[in-house]
């Protein structure tokens, strides 16, 4: 049943003499390009793009969308990720001519309407946040930590102080001594103590003279929100170092704590993630930072200003600006996107946001704890990380195989084998866009897929197109393109 | 030939070094030992250094990867390396097998003396039956 | 509420079943009391869809667009033409509600569209190898230095050229101060050769960084500099503009080692800035180096073939602190629009538009040419964008009355002359860009337009006599 054209590749589709898109003949005249440029510089023929006719191109990319599991057809408790509803409102609003087709180099002038969307949104996110300093530069989370370790790194210049060690909590994203490192700095890993929060004593421990930031997730990536989280604060700052916060889990907190009120002075947002997104396949995202009032000044630019005396709309870039991360504003379609989230459900509504997505992932740990260990206790926040060890010890069946699995049972797998400080763990995210029938749904699949046969589940998925793929031959003999030496058996029984 | 693992020397790290004496010079051979190899499972790149590199013992000299994790692989002994076994990350299947002759990995004009830090086989294999 | 789901019944059971008497109750036991919010987020009140999509058109409405003006604004932006097919299929929920493709089982279809957009990418650069997306042009090209120096690293010299994009160059700046890296800007020679840019190359030098066609529209000698990094071991780094390629010489043709470029112009949106598509390609000998996520061919258990994210060892959740980049997603749906945009025009459509941004741009400069207010800059071929200097010295009020006019005339050049936005730094064009603004022509544009626009210009004072010969 399956259709041939999605699961063949497009160059395989390709026939010499097809076309799609045309164009008739100018209406001015066609110079010689021969003898308008260097030969040097041209070339005989077009690059060897495949050829194609219009219907082919969309049942092949139409057919492939088939093949993936979305937020639109399938519950997505991917851990860490927020994987919430996409609002349609969101798409048609962003998608209108005055927002998608604005170039970005038009005068301020020309862009008021959109500049005043953008102007809102950073006093959002302020609020939010409880850190006044907004840039909404940096074009997804990674990016948006990166910047803000820029900004920390110029703000301890500024003062003359020479601090090279940024910490890092081992249970963190890879994203932050990754961004860490590339930001100039020496990273250390501070410990979790046994319930999964920051180990004080490693944590005063590593603390120095030398220490810029301490960079925190908080809740957690267990979906913890660390409950010594004032004697963190006055750890960090007596050492006159900075707390930054991977706002990753900021789905869990809206309108119910403020980082800039537990401490944090420095944070990313992750738009695509806590304002609906959506994802895209991967990307793209947004990244925007919020920071106390004495690093603003060294926020990236381009920022909305608002002029009161004129009533319009301005870019400024701070004067000791870091200087840019992006070209041009940032992402302003994602930022769109969570300006008109953030509107749709008022400050009252993103509390309730929160309070269910709590709600919803302390009801599936409550159902899930009597299937597998739950390792840090009985209570969580957005989400929690159970532990496939005992049951892989009993009947071999390890977090991957579960996750696998549960694709079968129509549902899409949680996080696995993150965070790296639990043994065979598994992430349950399941966001307050879901139903108490979903949850209970998908309770019962786990259960079910602890009391199949092995092989059922060491050999599953056994209801999608593949199921398996070799990983260790991909990587040891890596094919990353189409080429007509390789073999193109494609054919689906 | 025969290397045999009885009669090496080990790093805490799990690598191993044959000391050899040519012409009054002592030649370092290291690898990786089947217990690592096991343990990192599924290899499936290895990254080597370039010939006349000076390593210090305890200097990373390479990297070997698994589909979902990195391992910095560290000289036993100092020297100068003058010969690095290029067909092995070709052939990574074959570590698996043998670990102690085909799947040498680099060899170091070796200078300074050997670390006391280093395990003969039976510490090593303690150590090891400890970790797993 | 919105897109809540629970009723208070729903509520109830919940809570039973947690053994708890409220969420409160369970957020009390983790969040210390001193911390909690104690009062409303202050932000403004809900609003339903209806009011809100009212409103927020007129807001839209109040924003001058391509959908109100006739754009002629590039510098690394362009008002290309999307066919309807892209818009069509980017609509659907399965590509852009779904998330990289942890459970392969389940993403085939985003994989194969990351493997097919690699392909497309390297087919279009003539280079081995492309990784699966970066954020936009202008991070891409500095991630591409970055990669240069880990591959080169006992080389610590970076060597760029001021008529690189002004922005990127900001970007570079910034990644490169915490490091240990030394950034040579090389002033472009009058006659647009690269004899200084080659002279600068030494032993210490990592890369050198390139555009073309570059900020001001001139086409480089790029084999000439990348024979000349070559001979003193270093790599060159072209940033190239995806729609030239349907007549100008692949970077891979020309001994380009890293090829870098916005992606924007290959069916996305202009959306004031982002998200575009950052293209990344390299010979096949640095692959591992190469930042971002990256999809490749196998085989599933069965012997089915199917498509996998590979080489992941070089990222930051698996190597953190020694990542090839801090990077962690990639613009997959930008990349699946670009993928469609090039299976849609194929070689012949590419070049063909292609062609048409050449002619209709050889036809707007001879029409300046011909005005007396104006002077275009280089008389070097252009692919879409060149610079013109007005002799009447008022960038501002021409791009002002052409705005009033409904045309996006140009980009003032004349801002970026003085000084970079980061205070301290040299300026960011060279100083004969003053007076200057650059003009970008796509395939959209018709000659109706492009004379519009000069009778636009005409129309203020001193152009009494502009368009008084108009032969080509």
């Amino acid at each position: 049943m399956r259709n041939q054209q999605a699961t063949q590749l497009l160059f395989e589709l390709d026939r010499p003499g097809r076309r799609a898109h045309q164009l008739d003949a100018p209406d001015v005249p066609m110079p010689s390009i021969d003898a308008l440029f260097d030969v040097d510089d041209i070339s005989q023929a077009p690059p060897p793009l495949p050829q194609l006719a219009e219907g082919d191109v969309v049942r092949h990319f139409v057919g492939l969308s088939t093949l993936n599991m979305s937020v639109d057809t399938h519950f997505y408790p991917l851990g860490s990720c927020t994987m919430k509803y996409n609002p349609k409102r969101n798409e048609r609003i962003a998608s209108m001519p005055g927002f998608a087709s604005v170039h970005p180099m038009q005068a301020s002038s020309s862009v008021q309407g959109l500049l005043k969307c953008l102007h809102e949104l950073q006093g959002m996110l302020a609020e939010i946040s409880g850190l006044p300093g907004v840039s909404l530069q940096p074009a997804a989370g990674a990016h948006g930590e990166l910047t803000a370790l820029f900004v920390a790194a110029a703000y301890f210049q500024s003062r003359g102080e020479n601090r090279r060690v940024v910490l890092t909590a081992d249970s963190a994203h890879g994203t932050n001594p990754a961004s860490a490192q590339m930001a100039g700095f020496e990273t250390q890993t501070v410990k979790s103590n046994a319930d999964g929060l920051v180990d004080l004593a490693d944590l005063e421990a590593k603390l120095g003279d030398d220490t810029a930031v301490f960079m925190l997730t908080n809740p957690n990536t267990l979906g913890l929100f660390d409950r010594q989280i004032e004697r963190i604060n006055q750890l960090v700052h007596d050492a006159g170092a900075l707390i930054y916060l991977d706002g990753a889990n900021m789905n869990a907190i809206l309108g119910i704590t403020r980082p800039g009120d537990f401490g944090a002075d420095l944070m990313h947002y992750n738009p695509h993630k806590t304002f609906s997104g959506p994802h895209g396949g991967g990307g793209p995202g947004a990244g925007p930072i919020c920071v106390r009032d004495f690093l603003a000044p060294f926020l990236p630019g381009p920022i909305v200003d608002l002029d009161e005396e004129s009533e319009t709309f301005e870019l400024l870039t701070p004067e000791q600006s870091i200087g840019r991360v992006r070209s041009f504003f940032g992402n302003v379609g994602v930022l769109l996107r969570a300006y008109i989230y953030i509107r749709t459900y008022g400050g009252d509504g993103l509390r309730r946001v929160s309070e269910d997505a709590v709600l919803g992932a302390n009801y599936l740990l409550s159902k899930v704890r009597h299937i597998l260990d739950v390792p840090h206790g009985d209570r969580c926040m957005h989400e929690f990380v159970a532990s496939a060890t005992r049951l892989k010890k009993q009947s071999g069946v390890s977090a991957m195989d579960l996750a696998k699995r549960i694709l079968d049972y129509g549902f899409h797998a949680p996080t696995v084998y993150f965070p790296l400080v639990v043994d065979e763990a598994v992430m349950v995210e399941p966001t307050e866009t879901e139903s108490k029938q979903t949850l209970d749904a998908f309770a019962e699949a786990l259960f079910r897929i602890t009391d199949e046969a092995g092989d059922l589940v060491h050999d599953a998925p056994h209801s999608t197109r593949i199921s398996r793929p070799d990983d260790v031959t991909a990587a040891r003999k890596p094919i990353l393109k189409w080429s007509e030496a390789e073999p193109s058996s494609s054919s689906d029984s | 030939m025969s290397r045999k693992p009885e009669t090496l020397h080990y790093a805490s790290t799990h690598e191993w070094v044959d000391i050899d004496v040519v012409d009054g010079q002592q030649i370092a051979t290291i690898g990786i030992s089947a217990f690592a190899v096991e343990q990192l499972n599924d290899l499936v790149y290895m990254d080597l250094p370039e010939v006349g590199r000076k390593l210090s013992a305890g200097d990373e000299f390479g990297e070997v990867e698994s589909v979902k994790a990195v391992s910095p692989m560290y000289s036993p002994v100092g020297g100068e390396v003058i010969k690095v076994h290029a067909e092995l990350p070709d052939s990574l299947d074959s570590l698996n097998d043998d670990p102690y002759e085909f799947g040498w990995i680099i060899q170091l004009k070796m200078e300074g003396d050997l670390p006391d830090s280093l395990l003969d086989h039976d510490a090593y294999q303690k150590q090891c039956a400890e970790a797993g | 509420m919105s897109y809540l789901f629970h009723t208070d019944d729903d509520r109830r059971e919940m809570l039973a079943s947690i053994g708890a008497g409220s969420v409160q109750e369970i957020i009390d036991l983790q969040v210390p009391d001193a911390v909690q919010l104690k009062r409303p987020l202050r932000l403004p009140d809900s609003t339903d869809e209806l009011n809100l999509t009212r409103e927020l058109n007129q807001v839209a409405a109040r924003n001058a667009s391509t959908a109100t003006h006739v754009c002629f604004l590039g510098g690394g932006a362009y008002d290309h033409f999307i066919p309807a097919a892209v818009d069509e299929i980017a609509s659907r929920g399965e590509y852009y509600t779904s998330y990289t493709p942890y459970q392969a089982e389940v993403s085939q279809g985003n994989l194969q569209v990351m493997f097919e957009y690699e392909t497309l990418v390297t087919q279009l650069t003539g280079l081995g190898v492309s990784n699966a997306s970066l954020y936009d042009g202008g991070s891409a090209a500095t991630e591409a230095v970055l990669m240069a120096l880990s591959i080169q690293r006992q080389r610590r010299k970076v060597i760029t050229s001021d008529v690189v994009h002004p922005q990127y160059r900001e970007i570079l700046e910034v990644y490169l101060h915490n490091i240990d890296a030394e950034l040579v800007v090389v002033a472009s020679d009058a006659d647009g050769s690269s004899s200084t840019l080659v002279e600068a190359i030494d032993e210490n030098t990592a890369c050198v960084l390139i555009q073309s066609p570059n900020f001001v529209g001139r086409v480089e000698s790029v084999s000439q500099i990348a024979d000349a990094a070559k001979a003193s071991g270093a790599l060159t780094i072209q940033c190239f503009d995806p729609i030239s390629l349907g007549r100008l010489k692949r970077p891979g043709d020309m001994g380009v080692d890293i090829a870098v470029a916005e992606g924007q112009c290959l069916g996305n949106p202009l959306a004031y800035g982002g998200p575009y598509l950052g293209i990344m390609a390299c010979r096949d000998e640095l692959v591992r180096r190469l930042p971002g996520r990256i999809a490749g061919q196998t085989t599933d258990r069965r012997g089915k073939r199917c498509w996998v994210l590979t080489l992941q060892t070089r990222e930051q959740h698996i190597r953190r602190d020694k990542a090839t980049s801090n990077i962690c997603s990639n613009q997959t749906l930008l990349a699946l629009r670009a993928s469609v945009y090039l299976s849609l025009l194929g070689p012949h459509g590419l070049r063909e538009t292609t062609d048409h941004c050449v002619a209709k741009t050889a036809y707007a400069k001879s029409v300046f040419a011909n005005a007396h207010r104006f002077e275009v800059v280089h008389d070097t071929p252009s692919i879409k964008e060149f610079v013109v200097r007005d002799l009447g010295e008022a960038v501002p009020s021409l791009l002002a009355t052409a705005e009033e006019n409904g045309m996006l005339a140009g980009i003032d050049l004349t801002p970026m002359t003085q000084q970079a936005s980061s205070g301290s730094s040299p300026s960011l064009l060279p100083s004969q860009y003053q007076n200057c603004f650059l003009v970008a022509v796509t395939e959209q544009r018709t000659r109706s337009e492009i004379d519009q626009l000069a009778s636009v210009l005409q129309s203020a004072p001193q152009l009494a006599s502009v368009m008084t010969d108009t032969s080509l």
